[in-house]
C-alpha cells in the first residue's frame, strides 16, 4: 500500500465517493428492503416477507406477459441487428469508394436519444405507411407496435455494432483469408470457416450489448406505442414504472418487480463476464 | 471495377437511412394537414408555411430555456465526472489494498444496475438534500455514472508505467500535483472519451430528470419538454409545431457529430463494455 498518497484521500477519492453513496448505494440498498414492504411514502414502510414477489410472479398484474413480449422482442432485435450489422460491417471492409461517409451515416442514428427518435419513427411510420396503407395507426394492434420497436431499435443501432464489427475484421490477418483461397475455398467458406471464427469476440461483444440494450428499453417504448393497444406493447421497464401506482401494496409490487429486473440484467451481464473470461483463458 | 456496384448498393442505403430525418425536416416546415395527409410530400405554395411552427413550437413549451437547462446540466455533469471519477480511479488503482479494491468492485458492480432499480428510491432521497434542481442534479449524475467511468478511467490508468509517477513524487511533488501535471497529460484520450460518453448519456436522458427534477419549477430538459408537448395538451397534438421541436432537437447532435465525427465514435463505442 503507497502511504503517502493514501493521506490524500479526501481530495480524491472522497468526492466520488459520496456521490456514489447517495446517487448509489443508498437507494439501491432502500430499493431491496421496500421490496420487501408495502407502503404509502417511503418513511412508512410496513415489513411483508416475500408477499410483493409472489404477486409479481402469480397475480396478475401484467408481469408475465411483458417478460414475455420483452423476451421476443429481444430475441428478433438481437438476430436482426447482428446481422445486418455484420453485413453492413463486411461490404465496409474492402475499401470501395465512400466508405467513411457512409460509416458516418450509419453511426449517426446512435446519437440520437430514445424519446425524440421514437417520435420520428412515430410519425414516419403512422402517416407514411401504416394509415395509407391499412388506415389505422400504431396503437390499433400489438403487431405494429412490436415491428414498429423493432424498426427503431435496429435503425438506432446497427451502426454502432457495425463499428464494432468493422474493428472485429480489421484485425484478422488478411494472410489468412489468402491462404484459405489459394486452398480453394470459396467466398461463404472463407467467411464460415476463417473469418467467423476470427471475429468471434466481436460477435459476443456486439450480442451481449444489444441483449441487454433491448432488454432495457423505455425512452422509445414510450414515445413509439406507449404501451398502447391497451398495456399490450409494455415492455418490462414500462411495465415496472406503470405498476407503481398510488396504493402502498402496489409501490412495494412495482419495488419487487425491479428487484427481479435488477437480477435478470445483471445476470446476463454475468454471463458477459464469463464468456470474455473463458476465451482469455483459452487464447 | 467488381467493387463499384457495392458503393451504389451503399450508396443507396445511406439514401434510406437518412429518411426518417429528411422526412421530418421537410414536415416541420408544412401545415398540420399537410404532415398527416401526404407526409413524403415536399411543401408547395399551400402547404409552406415558413417558421412558423418553429415559432409555434419553441413558445408553447419554452423552448430555449429547455435547451439552456439540457446544456447547463449536461456540461456541469460531464465536468464532475471527468474531475472527480479520474482522481478517484487513479487513487484506487494507485493505493491499492483491500480497502480500495473493496471500493472499485462496488463500482464495477453499479454498472449492471439498470436505473429501475433505484428509480423508486432516488428522487426521494434527492429530493431530501436539494439535488432537484438543474444546479445540483450534476452531483446525481456523478453518483450514478461514476461506475462506468471509473471503470474506463482505472483500464488505461493499469497501463501507465508507475516509474514515471515515482520520478514526479522524487522530485518533490505531492500526489496532487502529479496527478494534475503527469497523470492527466498523459490521460487525455482518455479524457476525451469518457465526455463524449457521459454527455450523450446526460443529454439524451429522460427518465432521471423527470424522475429527479423539481417540474413544478419549470425544471424540464430537451426529452422532458418534447415529451411534455405530446402529454400535456389535451385535444390534439399540434404536429407542424412538434416536428418543428423534433428538428430543434437534432440539430445540436448534428452539428456536434459533424465537429468531432472520429472522437466522437471512439468515445461512444468505449461504452462498449457497459453491459
Amino acid at each position: 500500500m503507497n502511504k503517502p498518497t493514501a493521506r490524500w484521500f479526501p481530495i480524491f477519492l472522497l468526492p466520488t465517493l459520496i456521490a456514489f453513496i447517495i446517487g448509489f448505494a443508498i437507494p439501491f440498498f432502500m430499493g431491496i428492503w421496500l421490496s420487501f414492504c408495502e407502503y404509502a411514502t417511503i418513511e412508512e414502510p410496513t415489513f411483508v416477507g416475500f408477499s410483493n414477489y409472489l404477486r409479481v410472479f402469480t397475480a396478475d398484474i401484467g408481469f408475465w406477459y411483458s417478460f414475455g413480449f420483452t423476451a421476443l422482442f429481444t430475441l428478433v432485435s438481437v438476430v436482426l441487428i447482428n446481422l445486418a450489422a455484420f453485413f453492413v460491417a463486411l461490404g465496409l471492409t474492402r475499401g470501395i469508394r465512400g466508405t467513411n461517409l457512409f460509416r458516418t451515416v450509419f453511426f449517426m442514428p446512435n446519437l440520437i436519444g430514445g424519446i425524440v427518435l421514437g417520435y420520428i419513427w412515430k410519425m414516419l411510420i403512422n402517416y407514411g405507411i401504416l394509415i395509407p396503407l391499412f388506415g389505422k395507426d400504431l396503437s390499433y394492434s400489438t403487431a405494429f407496435g412490436f415491428w414498429g420497436l423493432v424498426a427503431v431499435v435496429a435503425w438506432q443501432q446497427i451502426g454502432y455494432m457495425m463499428i464494432i464489427y468493422i474493428a472485429g475484421l480489421q484485425s484478422v490477418p488478411e494472410e489468412l483469408i489468402e491462404a484459405s483461397r489459394i486452398d480453394g475455398a470459396g467466398r461463404w467458406q472463407t467467411l464460415k470457416n476463417v473469418t467467423i471464427p476470427m471475429v468471434m469476440p466481436s460477435i459476443t461483444i456486439c450480442t451481449f450489448l444489444t441483449l441487454t440494450n433491448s432488454f432495457k428499453l423505455y425512452d422509445q417504448n414510450l414515445a413509439l406505442t406507449d404501451g398502447k393497444p391497451g398495456s399490450t406493447t409494455e415492455m418490462l421497464a414500462m411495465a415496472i414504472r406503470n405498476a407503481y401506482g398510488t396504493t402502498p401494496r402496489a409501490h412495494g409490487t412495482a419495488q419487487a418487480m425491479a428487484v427481479i429486473f435488477f437480477i435478470i440484467v445483471a445476470t446476463i451481464a454475468l454471463l458477459q463476464l464469463w464468456s470474455t473470461h473463458r476465451r482469455e483463458v483459452r487464447q | 471495377m467488381k467493387k463499384s456496384w457495392l458503393s451504389w448498393f451503399f450508396a443507396a442505403l445511406s439514401a434510406v437511412y437518412l429518411i426518417p430525418l429528411l422526412v421530418l425536416l421537410i414536415n416541420s416546415f408544412k401545415t398540420k394537414e399537410a404532415i398527416t395527409d401526404q407526409v413524403f410530400a415536399l411543401p408547395n405554395q399551400e402547404t409552406f408555411v415558413g417558421i412558423k411552427n418553429f415559432v409555434r413550437g419553441v413558445t408553447s413549451i419554452r423552448f430555449f430555456q429547455s435547451m439552456g437547462y439540457s446544456l447547463m446540466i449536461t456540461v456541469l455533469s460531464v465536468a464532475l465526472i471527468l474531475l472527480c471519477t479520474s482522481m478517484c480511479a487513479w487513487f484506487l488503482e494507485r493505493v491499492g489494498g483491500r480497502f480500495c479494491r473493496g471500493i472499485y468492485f462496488f463500482f464495477v458492480f453499479s454498472m449492471a444496475v439498470p436505473f429501475q432499480m433505484v428509480m423508486f428510491t432516488l428522487p426521494f432521497i434527492s429530493d431530501r438534500l436539494g439535488l432537484n434542481s438543474p444546479w445540483t442534479i450534476p452531483l446525481v449524475y456523478l453518483g450514478f455514472g461514476a461506475g462506468l467511468a471509473v471503470f474506463i478511467f482505472t483500464g488505461f490508468i493499469k497501463g501507465i508505467p508507475i516509474e514515471i509517477e515515482e520520478a514526479a513524487m522524487i522530485d518533490g511533488c505531492n500526489p496532487l500535483s502529479t496527478f494534475f501535471r503527469v497523470v492527466l497529460p498523459i490521460m487525455r484520450p482518455t479524457y476525451i472519451s469518457v465526455a463524449i460518453l457521459q454527455a450523450m448519456w446526460v443529454w439524451n436522458d429522460y427518465l432521471l430528470p423527470t424522475l429527479v427534477l423539481d417540474k413544478t419549477k419549470g425544471y424540464y430538459t430537451i426529452p422532458m419538454a418534447i415529451q411534455s408537448a405530446t402529454t400535456d395538451s389535451y385535444g390534439s397534438v399540434d404536429y407542424g409545431a412538434f416536428m418543428a421541436l423534433l428538428t430543434l432537437a437534432i440539430i445540436p447532435i448534428i452539428v456536434f457529430y459533424a465537429v468531432g465525427q472520429r472522437h466522437i465514435i471512439k468515445g461512444v463505442i468505449s461504452g462498449a463494455v457497459k453491459g
